[in-house]
């Protein structure tokens, strides 16, 4: 028994040793570029298992009217500085047209009059954000794979990519004009439950709007980056995914993504492009953005947000 | 090279104390049993992270966000007070909740603290990263204890309770208050309380922590809306894996003081190596004890 005390010794020494490695340690490892790789296996392995449970055809719930809520929390942009946006706005978007192109046969373009012209779907679904809030509101819109059948996808088509209007990152040809929505809408700026709406930043932005510069200004230095997003095939076509113009029974508001944005309901907000001016069909969206399929996934987000 | 010390004292007459080293978790434990804790310690401090980008809990459907059952903020004094609310009553959580020191000496604004979350600074990506990853680990490994304690009889040997241990219950309720850990042929058994215990994490707690994170998915929610009537709502899912959690925590704060007080070493060494010692006072000749792998 007396090699004992040593044995004791060194295994409090080890745990010691341990407890401090991993503390300290996990937020550099972390950060390794191959540890990041072996924890994105978790996230690769939701969508392959998620894939296997659900069908093409598996809905996400519906709600009744009454489960409406009351408010239907904004995130992320609310009211894009762009002009070009803004004058489209002012015009209550009658010069706006959605264009479908890339990888089909017959691309085309449709007004927002246009488009309400096209049979409907109305959904009451829950919206999911990754900081973990939800809210219900009601949807109206086209469905998506109405508007792929009809443009007709070539082979080779693999991934729906939605442009939108709002510029995240004015580029680095600003000086410190506040670089645009993504800094005030960062998770931790959304943090505050008890924010309300009028503490929305809408207003300081409108204020700070004459100074900064939109995307005029960006030929003069490093290019704005718009929020962009991009689901599969699966996605795409799946019933509930819907390009809704109106929100709750009324023209979608501004700060909720007017004139047009995207519901593809078994998936979390950030999948849910507001603004869409574009829709692109691709082989593979490695040449968009930093390559990972959205504004937020080039920020590390998962491109699967099934959880 | 444990078997050498199988008997040490030599069977007199009279009271005389004995040690007997009992082989007492096979490696499937002990491996399960380490990469459970580490993989626990992860999805509490990443989860804390995860819940940091919106530091607020609510019941039902969605999220009714001026009436919170509980929220962290900060106020806009300077500097910054940390504040949480808890059905509608306020604290003042100045340094621990709402605002606290960040892993850079400034005042940040944040649920929990950097110190608690993984990774230290607000980072909800790198969170659910860590988050789902160890998730994983973590039901990969439960199932893996599950079947190997099925297969080999550990899990009925350990979590269920024997009829003498039912009908002893309140005796041994007293005992375990009072700190007087078994002795003898009784420490090769869990009592009757740990049985329960253990019988309540394994089947109850961490079962319902899988189930509420899943409710938490949209697509889960779709392929299995069951899991929504049965948390009542997304929010409430997202409530209902807090208070398991934090239940959770308590059990393990639990667990490792009984470890520290009912002999530390022998503990670890049980869990490191397997091997346990049960010391125990004997009147006369001692009885032969079986011991049970």
């Amino acid at each position: 028994m007396s090699r004992l005390p040593s044995r004791r010794a060194l295994l409090a020494g080890a745990s010691a040793t341990a407890a401090a490695a991993m503390l300290g340690g996990c937020d550099r490892l972390g950060n390794a570029e191959w540890f990041q790789r072996t924890l994105k296996t978790g996230e690769d392995a939701n969508l392959f298992v998620q894939r296997l449970l659900l069908t093409d055809r598996t809905l996400a719930p519906e709600y009744a009217e009454t489960d409406i809520s009351p408010w239907f929390k904004p995130n992320g942009t609310e009211d894009p500085l762009d002009k070009a946006y803004k004058a489209f706005a002012k015009a209550k978007f009658a010069k706006y047209h959605l264009e479908i192109d890339g990888l089909v046969e017959a691309p085309f373009k449709l007004s927002l009059a246009e488009l309400r012209k096209l049979p409907a779907r109305t959904q009451i679904t829950r919206h999911d954000c990754v900081e973990g809030w939800s809210a219900i509101g009601k949807w109206t819109g086209v469905p998506l794979s109405d508007l792929l059948s009809r443009a007709k996808l070539k082979p080779g088509a693999r991934y729906v990519v939605f442009h939108c209007a709002d510029t995240m990152d004015q580029g680095n040809a600003l000086e410190g004009g506040g670089d645009g929505e993504e800094t005030d809408e960062a998770p931790a700026g959304n943090a505050n439950p008890s924010m309300t709406k009028q503490s929305g930043s809408g207003e300081s932005r409108k204020d700070s709007g004459g100074q900064q510069a939109t995307d005029d200004d960006a030929a003069s230095g490093g290019s704005p980056v718009r929020y962009y997003e991009s689901i599969d095939l699966v996605d795409a076509f799946h019933p509930q995914t819907i390009l809704a113009y109106d929100m709750n029974g009324q023209a979608l508001p501004v700060s909720n993504g007017a004139p047009l944005r995207l519901r593809v309901e078994r998936n979390l907000g950030y999948k849910q492009a507001k603004y869409v001016m574009r829709i692109e069909v691709v082989e593979s969206f490695a040449h968009l953005g930093d390559g990972k399929g959205g504004y937020w996934e080039d920020q590390g987000y998962a491109w699967y947000a099934g959880i | 090279m444990a078997r050498t010390y199988l008997t040490r004292s030599a069977p007199e007459t009279g009271e005389i104390e004995r040690r007997r080293w009992m082989f007492r978790h096979p490696v499937v434990i002990r491996i399960t049993h380490w990469a459970n804790a580490v993989c626990l310690l992860i999805l509490l401090m990443s989860g804390l992270q995860i819940f940091n980008a919106h530091p607020a809990l609510y019941w039902g459907k969605v999220s009714t966000f001026d009436a919170p059952l509980m929220a962290m903020s900060s106020t806009e004094d300077d500097p910054p007070k940390g504040m949480t609310t808890m059905f509608g009553h306020g604290f003042d959580t100045t340094g621990w909740l709402g605002s606290s020191i960040g892993s850079n000496g400034q005042a940040a604004d944040r649920g929990f603290p950097s110190w608690a979350t993984l990774p230290s600074d607000q980072d909800l990506t790198g969170g659910r990263s860590w988050h789902f990853f160890s998730a994983w680990v973590f039901v990969l490994n439960g199932l893996g204890y599950l079947l190997y304690g099925l297969v080999s009889g550990q899990l009925r040997f350990r979590v269920i309770p024997s009829r003498d241990q039912v009908r002893h219950f309140s005796a041994s309720i007293w005992e375990h208050l009072t700190l007087r850990f078994p002795q003898g042929d009784e420490a090769k058994r869990y009592n009757v309380i740990q049985k329960l215990t253990y019988l309540v994490v394994l089947f109850v707690l961490l079962p319902v922590q899988v189930l509420a994170g899943l409710a938490m998915s949209p697509a889960m929610d779709a392929a299995f809306p069951i899991l929504l009537t049965l948390f009542d709502g997304r929010q409430s899912a997202r409530t209902v894996h807090f208070v398991v959690a934090a239940m959770l925590v308590l059990f393990v704060l639990v667990h490792v003081a009984l470890v520290l007080l009912s002999g530390f070493w022998n503990n670890m060494r049980g869990m490191l190596t397997g091997w346990f010692v049960i010391e125990r006072k004997v009147e006369s000749a001692p009885v032969a004890g079986e011991t049970r792998a």
